[in-house]
């Protein structure tokens, strides 16, 4: 190739490459655009700390809870309770049911998701059972723990957060201890 | 010049002909019975009208030019190739048109993603290829299947008024009431659109989506999937009925009642045995209605996507797994957990069926206690 | 490469000993810009039969209600294939083969600045389309989730024919990114001297930043293709809620690439038709400069506004609101260059030869697609088009009544300059009104149809429906056959015809137009003196 065409097509090859980097550059950069505004209603995967859980007694948001095994998942997955009126700023803390209705150990792994997406912002978790995957042996069932508030910047037009979990079987690799249904994990 | 007016007149009266026709199809957006679906209706002509004037306008100049400064009437093309004025005129005025298009757009917009002060919230959930349906403050849940026949799909009957839009369990919500859709899917992205409504939205695997509309008026309102999820994509309708508040709550105590009833029973027909032929018929029904899709009418599966049933060593000798995989389905596949869809005698039927048609003939009977006592291990 | 003369008979003596070699290894071996230009071209010419004929299929089975001819899984590739051989296959490859035979003359270049990786650039192409077409007849199936592929659809849920999908693309996507790389350095090193940017023929222009828009995006479908297959056989889950990834992202990345993508297939078309207009009205191009300023407008504004595609996705107020008005600021530039063509027509000489036909009816029909576009950029208005034929209407008028047109618009126009024949100009009267009536019946009614609410992928649909669709499908039979006339023209100009003059076209201006018709194998060795 011609020489002097060389110093072009080197910037428009390193250009290319560039923008491929930049297409996978797009996986963390949506993460963080997500986080920053509760665009797809992704909550952090790590637990919140108590510092903004201030009660604000004139407010009420309504939270609702939903369970979803996924498709192939047969376990049955509920909430105990599925609605709870609380004031931002209030810790609270339900339980999910979980039981592993099949005749093998399973692991899980529940996903949240939270609607309205922005709202996903000041749901904070200070303990969920979805941080880690949840282990079952045949037949046994499960109390998981969710522990909460909402932060009370919430802004004023969101009066009800609706938070779904969908719990997915993961190829356990690693089976983790397996907790009883009286086994207190979080104290 | 002449030759094109008339093709052009000739085209439109044979449109128009064939619009008086199809009297059936109207030819522009529905408006809706909820007064968002008005809105977007009228936000819709705006622009279109809009449209339509710029289009009048702009071609005018074109076809008067193509008319009129032609070679073969002698004139001498002028050689002007620029004027700033212009330019800058024919820039500015649309930014204007597009700024008085965008205000209407933006309030509607706002109207419509306000979920807030809802009445009534339903879960609904797409799957391929059905939607189900789950009322948050009652304890009512259902599937919703295309209840067109399968014959009429294949031309083999007449096909009925609500073709392709008929379901066997429709989604029932008060008139006058803010509903609340949670929406989202147990596989694919599916999404769930009620022309009459105004309301599309995806059903995203994992995630959860709102949606809202306050129906004026009782009727029945038809809308069908609108992102593409496999083969069936086109043969997942929604069919909503708007009833009265007093009906709707007369439905819903209903069902509410008839679901719980149902439950009871099914643990009653623990004890009792289906004959053969029972088994068979139910069974067949359901085939037909839930695994045919994948596995076929004829058990054959599609080789290399869904795996055949006629013939395979599961069906033939393996009961348990059999058991296992309807009922808790196979993850990282298409294949469902219908423990979940199906009561205990429709997969205790569907297994004897598998079992025993297409020359499979093992003569094995499951009766749904086996199925009850295969859920607890 | 020894010096040669302009004078065309010496020239045609030193061919014999070594001019282009002889039958299939000229072909193959050919690193001639004019070569490589004809091969693109006439590949693109057979794609786009071969993508016609899915079309067929499908107007075959939407003839009628029910199930007919194929079955759902089947319709599925169709609609599929169909869509990426005519985006990948046929309206690309047309621009890129148009590139090849006319930059280099038009800005007095010898041959494009990389002649050899040029020929690789066509060449892999056959292969990665013949890769995607033998996908179909695997077990299971081709690829059946749409050209835009989604996750999950096209991960969990699809069969093995995607791997050989993946790998089609990608080299495609070389493909692309080789001819645009060779633009690029073509433009900016080869121009004769005194040819400055803003003296270069606005076909150049639009190909120039073409080149840019597909260095900048096809990367990014590289990315997004590739990590369908790691989500599906690799065990990452980008798109995967179970393993913390998001359906959605997929759209993101997609659509990211897809905007443009669908801009890298309509700006050669504006080069296109301010290269006819100005010639058939035999009056200058009416604001070059803010022509070109325009056109950079598009290209940098579509950038910002994929996720128009995805308002149903359930995004938040103000990101709809965002993409809504970026959206809606595209009609600004697109305008000015309609106002433009208008305006050079305006108190012109004009005569109406079949390129001008098609140019003509690209401004109107072309604009058609805009008004619709304009229309589903409203949001609230789009939950009611979002994935109805509404908008297969819009996208197929602004690509068929647009790229395709233009790309008939410029073979009528060039092919004298190219085969050194007139092509026959009743013959291709005939092709232009067949084309533009059934054209017109094939895809108007889809906005009705749309607008009635029949979504669009599917196979079998509601009664109601059914006139239109009976209708539509006529237009596209009639459509398909129509094709069949060009096809004939076009071989028939090869084979022979009216000789050309240099000139070929009263109005016409620009480097091609000075040297013989046809173009020698070898043009503008020595450059040219601009003006």
């Amino acid at each position: 190739m011609a020489l002097k065409h060389q110093p072009i097509v080197v910037k428009l090859c390193l250009l290319t490459a560039a923008m491929f980097g930049f297409g996978y550059a797009l996986v963390p950069l949506y993460d963080v655009f997500c986080d920053l505004t509760g665009l797809n209603g992704k909550t952090s995967s790590m637990a919140a700390t108590a510092e903004a859980a201030i009660p604000d007694k004139k407010r009420e948001v309504l939270v609702e809870f939903i369970a979803r095994p996924n498709n192939n998942m047969p376990w049955v997955f509920e909430p105990v309770v599925h609605k709870l009126r609380v004031h931002p700023g209030e810790i609270h803390r339900i339980d999910y049911l979980a039981h592993n209705i099949t005749g093998r150990a399973m692991t899980a792994q529940a996903v949240p998701s939270v609607s309205p997406g922005q709202a996903a912002l000041y749901f904070n978790k200070m303990e969920c059972f979805c941080f880690t995957q949840q282990h079952l042996t045949a037949g046994q069932q499960l109390l998981m723990p969710l522990q909460f508030y909402v932060d009370p910047a919430l802004p004023e037009q969101f009066s009800t957060i609706t938070l779904s979990y969908t719990l997915y079987e993961v190829e356990a690799a690693t089976p983790v201890t397996a907790q009883t249904a009286t086994g207190d994990n979080n104290e | 010049m002449a030759k094109t007016s008339y093709l052009c007149w000739s085209l439109l009266t044979f449109l128009l002909a064939f619009s008086t026709q199809s009297a059936e199809m109207p030819l522009n957006m529905t408006q809706g019975v909820t007064e968002i679906s008005q809105q977007v209706y009228h936000l819709h002509m705006k622009i279109f009208y809009i449209c339509c004037a710029i289009g009048v306008a702009v071609f005018g100049v074109m076809f008067w030019s193509i008319i009129h400064h032609r070679k073969s009437k002698g004139v001498e093309p002028a050689q002007f190739h620029e004027s700033t004025k212009v330019e800058l005129l024919w820039t500015a005025l649309p930014v204007v048109i597009l700024i008085l298009m965008a205000i209407p757009a933006t309030q509607t917009l706002i109207a419509m993603e306000d979920t807030s002060e809802a009445d009534v919230t339903v879960l609904i959930t797409g799957s391929q290829w059905k939607w189900h349906y789950k009322y948050m403050d009652h304890k009512v849940e259902y599937y919703s299947l295309l209840a067109t026949p399968r014959k009429q799909i294949d031309n083999k009957l007449k096909k009925g008024d609500n073709y392709l839009l008929e379901v066997d369990r429709p989604l029932v919500i008060p008139t006058g009431k803010k509903v609340r859709f949670l929406v989202t899917s147990d596989d694919v992205i599916h999404s769930w659109w009620v022309p009459a409504f105004a309301v599309k939205k995806d059903a995203n695997p994992g995630f959860i989506n709102e949606a809202w509309t306050k129906v004026d008026h009782p009727g029945v309102y038809r809308g069908q999937c609108a992102e593409l999820c496999g083969k069936d994509h086109g043969f997942m309708p929604i069919v909503v009925i708007a009833k009265d508040q007093a009906d709707f709550d007369q439905w819903i105590a209903q069902e509410a009642a008839s679901q719980a009833a149902a439950k009871e029973a099914e643990q009653k027909l623990l004890a009792m045995n289906m004959s053969k032929e029972e088994l068979m018929a139910l069974g067949e029904k359901t085939y037909m209605g839930y695994c045919a899709a994948c596995h076929q009418p004829t058990g054959m599966g599609i080789p290399g996507v869904f795996p055949a049933l006629k013939g395979s060593k599961m069906a033939l000798e393996d009961l348990p797994g059999h058991i296992n995989i309807v009922l808790n389905g196979k993850t990282g596949t298409a294949m469902q957990a219908f423990g979940k869809q199906l009561s205990l005698s429709e997969i205790a039927a569907v297994i004897t069926y598998e079992r025993n048609a297409w020359d499979n003939n093992t003569g094995d009977l499951v009766q749904a206690a086996d199925i009850a006592k295969a859920q607890k291990p | 490469m020894s010096t040669v003369t302009t004078d065309p008979h010496a020239h045609a003596e030193h061919e014999h000993h070594h001019g282009p070699a002889k039958g299939l290894k000229r072909w193959l071996y050919t690193t001639n810009h004019k070569d490589i230009g004809t091969l693109y071209l006439l590949f693109a010419l057979t794609m786009f039969f071969i993508g016609g004929a899915m079309a067929m299929v499908i107007r075959a089975e939407l003839f009628q209600p029910g199930l007919q001819i194929v079955q759902p899984d089947f319709f599925n590739q169709m609609t599929t294939v169909h869509g990426l051989i005519m985006v990948f296959g046929a309206v690309m490859p047309a621009f890129t083969g148009l590139a090849n035979w006319l930059v280099p003359m038009m800005i007095g270049a010898p041959d494009m600045a990389l002649p050899r990786m040029n020929n690789w650039s066509f060449w892999i192409l056959p292969f990665a389309f013949s890769i995607l077409l033998l996908s179909l007849f695997m077990e299971g199936g081709g690829p059946g989730f749409g050209w835009t592929f989604y996750a999950p659809l096209s991960t969990t849920y699809s069969s093995d024919s995607t791997a050989l999908f993946v790998f089609s693309v990608h080299i495609m996507g070389i493909s692309s990114i080789m001819g645009a790389i060779n633009v690029i350095v073509t433009i900016m090193n080869l121009r004769a001297p005194g040819m400055t940017y803003m003296k270069m023929p606005l076909f150049v222009w639009t190909w120039f930043i073409t080149a840019y828009l597909l260095i900048a995006v096809m990367p990014v479908l590289a990315g997004a293709v590739t990590m369908v297959l790691t989500d599906k056989y690799f065990g990452t889950s980008f798109f995967d809620a179970a393993g913390g990834g998001d359906p959605v992202l997929f759209q993101h990345i997609f659509w990211f690439f897809g905007h443009p993508e669908v801009y890298i297939m309509i700006l050669p078309a504006f080069g296109i038709v301010s290269s006819i207009v100005p010639t058939f009205a035999r009056k200058p191009l009416f604001g070059y400069a803010s022509m070109v300023y325009a056109t950079s407008s598009i290209a940098l504004l579509s950038f910002l506004v994929w996720a128009h595609h995805m308002f149903t996705t359930g995004m938040p107020v103000f990101a709809e609101l965002f993409f809504m008005y970026c959206t809606m600021l595209i009609a600004v530039p697109t305008g000015v260059k309609v106002f433009n063509w208008v305006a050079t027509m305006w108190r012109g000489a004009m005569t109406f030869e079949v390129p001008m036909m098609f140019a003509l009816a690209f401004i109107v029909l072309f604009t058609i697609g805009g008004f619709s576009g304009l229309m589903l950029a409203i949001t609230p208005a789009d939950f009611q088009y979002h994935d109805t034929y509404f908008v297969v209407a819009h996208f197929h008028y602004v690509l068929v009544t647009g790229a395709i047109f233009s790309i008939m618009a410029a073979a009528y126009y060039w092919l004298p300059k190219w085969t050194g024949h007139m092509y026959d100009e009743t013959l291709g009267q005939w092709h232009f009104w067949c084309s533009l009536i059934s054209v017109n019946v094939l895809f108007f009614p889809m906005h009705f149809v749309g607008l009635a609410g029949m979504p669009r992928r599917i196979p079998d649909y509601a009664l109601q429906f059914a006139d239109f669709n009976a209708l539509i499908s006529i237009g596209g039979f009639a459509f398909g056959l129509s094709q069949l006339l060009f096809v004939w023209l076009v071989v028939k100009c090869i084979k022979g015809g009216e000789k050309a003059t240099d000139q070929v076209w009263e109005g016409a201006e620009g480097l091609e137009w000075t040297i013989p018709s046809p173009a020698p194998y070898h043009s503008f060795t020595t450059p040219p003196q601009i003006k």
